[in-house]
């Protein structure tokens, strides 16, 4: 299943690409994009875990840059 | 557009304001009185200090508090870190001269650092959401609601939850929010923001209606075709929203770049604080020059410019309604050299005409004896007949009266024949007069020829051809002027395609192709092209998806309404006018050279400000200003990609011939 995501105060672009590392990096996880211009992540994950998939983004999310948050 | 800054951005600035203020007042009278000594003693250095130290939290709190956030989520690399390393490290320097009893020295420089590092961050920011902004303004079609007509009563809804099949209206300076056709009204639409053409366009019951046009006069009924995602209107969104996550070579290379650069400048901030003090014991000395790495090791100038740079290129073009699908296809299309064209709708018309009749002075005659022979027809070339006789001889009368009584029989491949008893005519190619023994003239005009007799008598023929867009020659003169190659694929005969491509100005042709060929043809010139070429195949979406997808770059133009071509292709021009080809073509190469400006300067005056920093020539102030004015520059010449193209300026691609 691939989603879009708004990410509001995404604020440093250097940020964006790390996190766009991370989430890559995780289980289940087939492609992302974070997006620093739009302030939108594409994931494309595992259609059976992907609430747990995205719980887990929220978290790298939040270790790389506290203040940023995903709308979902 | 006036761009209005959000409260947390107001907030921010003032709070820059103020500490500018604070510290431009403390610096000067430290400077002119020095603080220090006016106090005296040895506890002198603590009013300076906890002057500058006030402004220093006002501007910094939050970056101490997010690098302490950092450290305990195990991020050491975080720019907020090294930024508080840098700023407190200059402050124990300072305090040590001061317990020392050496000049109060070094606290403005601390407090300087934080101050013009958040007014680089606030630059950046105010930079992407400004150009953020104005895209999502160009593009601002979004419908907001629609008018749905349920159990008689008009209920206002969001367009996603609009079946197909269901019936909307659409009042006068509403935006028509679902594709679909008319089925009550008549009005006129204006399509300025999908198709760039500016006369509004007639709607009339049984026509099909684009979502994303704005209904002008009067108000119309619409049955929904497509439902919302599926609409024009969200795929061009979806189109422009996305934009940017095709991340280009370039873009991929510089945030490779920063996730290596960090910790490289950091490890050589430690090796030179520790290596050189060591040996020289100068702690002090190479302390600090460490300290002016890390003001420098944050990559984010160059790594906020170059997307910036692409972002502010697909902007542009936007505003010239000219949808580019990526960072990665803008690269590209500069890159591209060898531009191949599909011949009907593209580089011509798409609709025959008669160009020619012969002999001139017996024109309506000739025109009338076709006009009989062909009436029954829909063949395109029966059709570009009948409407020239109607509108050059005919006066606009659609209906024939005397075609009453003939007969028509068609003769497979060569023509017709009309008779009504009394007269007979012939109206078909050279093989039908060679049939009837008809001796003719023949034609020595370009196109189509149909050639008429009368009773056995040849009587003239007509020419009918594709006409040449109006901008086709000067438009592919550009191209050849820019060096690339042009070349023209037809299915023409090669007679009538070496004509044209004349009259248009290509370099190459090649004629008689299936639409099958062509993808063939395409095949050819991908496998015979060197490795730095690329190759754009332009065409009007129509049967050509798979040249699109198949060559380097694809450009779908005049594609509103072909889903087909908006979806194949990488670049669209969604106003029907070749035009957009060559600016697309400066927009790309004005991209790509900010985009490299920006690389090349960014890393050179970040890589002279180390080498000066590790050899003492420059100080923190320099580093700073070096690190925040790279940043500030390198993010307003980005901003300059999305400026006017109106001059026809010339530029040159690196040469296919």
């Amino acid at each position: 299943m691939k989603k879009v995501f708004r990410l509001q105060d995404l604020d440093c672009a250097n940020c964006a690409a790390k996190m766009e590392r991370a989430i890559n990096k995780l289980d289940g996880v087939q492609s992302a994009t974070v997006n620093f211009m739009s302030q939108k992540m594409t994931v494309e994950a595992d259609d059976s875990r992907f609430c747990e998939i995205i719980d887990e983004i929220e978290k790298v999310c939040k270790r790389i840059e506290p203040d940023c948050r995903i709308i979902r | 557009m006036k761009y209005v800054l959000s409260k947390k951005e107001q907030k921010n600035l003032l709070r820059i304001i103020i500490a500018l203020c604070a510290f431009a007042i403390i610096f000067a009278v430290d400077k002119s009185i020095n603080l220090a000594a006016a106090v005296g003693g040895s506890l002198g250095w603590l009013l300076p200090f906890f002057l500058y130290l006030g402004v220093y939290l006002t501007i910094g709190y939050d970056v101490l508090w997010n690098a302490v956030r950092h450290i305990g989520r195990g991020q050491f690399l975080d720019e907020n870190f090294l930024m508080c390393i840098a700023t407190l490290g200059a402050f124990a320097l300072a305090i040590t001269r001061g317990i020392g009893g050496l000049d109060a020295e070094g606290f403005d420089e601390a407090c300087a650092v934080l101050l013009f590092y958040q007014v680089g961050e606030f630059f950046q920011n105010y930079a992407a959401s400004k150009s953020r902004k104005s895209i999502s303004a160009l593009m601002d079609i979004r419908p907001d609601s629609a008018n749905v007509i349920r159990d008689g009563a008009v209920q206002t809804v969001d367009p996603s939850e609009v079946g197909i099949g269901e019936t909307i209206l659409v009042n006068p300076g509403e935006r028509i929010p679902l594709d679909g056709v008319c089925v009550k009204g008549t009005s006129s639409l204006d399509t300025k923001a999908l198709t760039g053409e500016s006369l509004p366009r007639a709607i009339e019951t049984g026509l099909p209606v684009i979502s994303g046009s704005v209904n002008l006069t009067s108000q119309i009924e619409v049955r929904v075709e497509k439902e919302f995602y599926d609409s024009t209107v969200s795929k061009i969104l979806d189109l422009v929203e996305n934009a940017s996550d095709k991340k280009s070579k370039t873009e991929n290379f510089i945030t490779k770049f920063a996730k290596y650069y960090t910790p490289v400048v950091v490890a050589l901030a430690i090796l030179l604080a520790i290596i050189p003090g060591a040996v020289t014991r100068e702690w002090a000395v190479w302390g600090y020059r460490a300290l002016s790495f890390l003001v420098v090791s944050c990559p984010c100038a160059l790594v906020i410019s170059i997307p910036l740079s692409f972002f502010a290129g697909i902007g542009a073009a936007s505003k010239y309604h000219i949808l580019i699908k990526g960072s990665d296809y803008l690269e590209r299309f500069d890159k591209a050299n060898i531009f191949v064209f599909d011949k009907t709708g593209t580089l011509t018309k798409g609709n025959f005409a008669v160009v020619d009749v012969c002999p001139a002075e017996r024109r309506n005659e000739i025109l009338e004896l076709a006009r009989i022979a062909e009436q029954g027809s829909s063949h395109p070339i029966a059709l570009s007949i009948i409407s020239e006789y109607n509108n050059q001889v005919g006066d606009g009368e659609t209906e024939c009266d005397k075609c009453d009584g003939f007969t028509v029989t068609d003769i497979s491949g060569k023509g017709v024949l009309a008779t009504n008893g009394a007269t007979e005519i012939l109206c078909g190619n050279e093989k039908l007069m060679n049939e009837f023994g008809i001796t003719f003239v023949k034609s020595d005009k370009v196109g189509t020829v149909v050639y008429v007799a009368q009773d056995g008598q040849f009587a003239g023929s007509v020419t009918i051809a594709d006409e040449l867009k109006e901008e086709t020659p000067s438009v592919i003169k550009q191209l050849n002027d820019m060096g690339a190659r042009t070349v023209m694929l037809t299915g023409d005969n090669d007679e009538v395609a070496g004509e044209i491509a004349r009259r248009a100005g290509v370099s190459e042709y090649r004629a008689s192709l299936l639409p099958a060929d062509k993808v063939d043809e395409a095949e050819k010139l991908i496998a015979g092209k060197n490795k730095k070429d690329y190759v754009c195949f332009t065409g009007d979406g129509i049967n050509d998806a798979p040249v699109l997808m198949r060559s380097d770059i694809g450009v779908a133009m005049g594609a509103i309404g072909s889903d087909a071509a908006i979806e194949a292709a990488d670049i669209v021009l969604m106003k029907d006018d070749l035009s957009g080809l060559p600016l697309a073509k400066r927009i790309a190469r004005k991209t790509m050279r900010v985009v490299y400006q920006n690389i090349v300067f960014s890393l050179v005056i970040k890589a002279a400000i180390l080498i000066l920093s590790a050899v003492g020539l420059t100080n923190m102030w320099i580093a700073v200003f070096g690190d925040v004015g790279v940043a500030v520059i390198a993010i307003l010449n980005a901003m300059r990609v999305n400026g006017k193209y109106k001059a026809q300026k010339q530029i040159k691609c690196k040469s296919a011939l």
